[in-house]
């Protein structure tokens, strides 16, 4: 889907050991599969099923998405910054496609 | 416990929460006037609100719960920049034969577009009657892109509609109600006073007599537009104030008019009205 984005907020310099708040936010219907269309037919399911973060290749966050989490998904989260690097952020489509996104962090 | 026990019960206890000897078929008063004053008046008491109200006009912000509130407070959580977002890409996208985008004329829209949305809608007089924002993109688009006109509520039109009301973001709104735009003000105001569908409830009745009160879970707000387009948690998608016109009429069950018409766009301009002064709040979060 061409239209998917996501948006991810970081700080791009935080103290070492400093907590940091990361949040990311992606457009996507979030399709339930139970809905109906007009003439009664089953709409398919697709959602973003799993959504998963690595810092400097090692993962960090993870979650798995299920059907009734409402369209558009913004999930925030709590990190420990340890040293200077590469936050990889990828949300896997029940279609197979996967959306990423990279953001440096700068640690003092 | 059968139905029928089930309903005495509650009846008695309406009856009782009304403070009626006997029960009757009229609904139980536990919602007095003086109640939504009170209401109303704490919201004006709150310094919190001091930015969403302005004088009597209270913002639908006002009446939102606190997680809606928060949602729209951080720009980054708020889902309608991602219509923005989309916008801004619309914005500089060359279409049509005239080889143009919205850019080639209007250039950057922090600068060209500052303060437009807040005066909308407006008397145009290539149409003869009044535009809202997407009337006018649209002849924007037709006139000088040479381009075909896009679907109210389409996501690009969203999107235009979202970037151009997101620059005017923080700005009271100031739309015109003399001159030629007068008669068609009119019309709107006798639609928001016009009793309809089979509920036989008028716009004044919920937004204007019983703002502040409840209706199920929900607080009655003054119907004001100046979030307008907004998302809604409710559609779980961004949407135009002629969408929530819809679902308005939809709920007295009358049949609403389609997004775009002429009765939909007169309303609008006496609801903006009604809102004259209250800051802009394009992308708002509401329920």
């Amino acid at each position: 889907m061409a239209d998917v984005k996501p948006r991810i907020r970081v700080p791009s310099e935080a103290k070492k050991g400093e907590v940091i708040e990361v949040k990311t936010l992606i457009s996507h219907p979030m399709e339930s599969g139970q809905r109906k269309d007009s003439k009664g037919q089953l709409i398919p399911r697709k959602i973003i099923n799993k959504m998963s973060v690595t810092y400097n290749g090692k993962t960090v966050f993870e979650a798995k998405l299920e059907p009734a989490i409402s369209a558009n998904p913004y999930i925030s989260f709590y990190m420990k910054a340890t040293e200077s690097g590469e936050m990889a952020f990828a949300w896997t489509d029940d279609d197979g496609s996967v959306y990423k996104a990279t953001q440096q962090i700068k640690v003092a | 416990m059968t139905r029928t026990s089930k309903f005495l019960i509650t009846a008695a206890s309406l009856a009782m929460a009304a403070g009626l000897a006997a029960c009757n078929n009229d609904p139980p008063k536990s919602a007095s006037a003086a109640d939504s004053n009170d209401v109303i008046a704490q919201y004006k008491a709150n310094p919190k609100y001091a930015d969403f109200i302005n004088g009597d006009k209270i913002s639908g912000y006002v009446f939102a719960s606190p997680e809606t509130q928060a949602m729209q407070d951080d720009e980054f959580e708020n889902p309608g920049m991602l219509a923005v977002q989309d916008g801004e890409a619309e914005w500089n996208k060359v279409e049509g034969a005239a080889g143009k985008s919205c850019a080639s004329c209007h250039g950057d829209a922090a600068k060209s577009m500052k303060g437009v949305a807040v005066t909308y809608p407006k008397y145009e007089p290539k149409m003869g009657k009044l535009a809202a924002l997407e009337h006018r993109i649209n002849l924007c688009r037709t006139e000088y892109m040479k381009a075909p006109a896009l679907k109210w509520d389409s996501k690009p039109l969203l999107g235009l509609d979202a970037y151009v009301e997101y620059q005017s973001r923080g700005m009271p709104i100031n739309v015109k109600i003399d001159g030629p735009a007068a008669p068609f003000f009119e019309k709107g105001k006798e639609f928001y006073y016009t009793r309809r569908g089979q509920m036989d409830i008028a716009c004044a009745q919920c937004h204007e007599q019983n703002a502040g009160k409840n209706l199920g879970v929900e607080n009655v707000s003054q119907g004001q537009s100046n979030g307008y387009p907004t998302y809604r948690l409710k559609w779980q998608s961004f949407g135009s104030l002629h969408r929530r016109f819809q679902g308005c009429n939809q709920e007295v069950r009358a049949q609403p008019y389609p997004r775009g018409s002429d009765e939909y766009t007169n309303l609008e301009l006496y609801v903006a009205w009604r809102g004259n002064g209250l800051k802009s709040e394009a992308p708002s979060v509401r329920r």
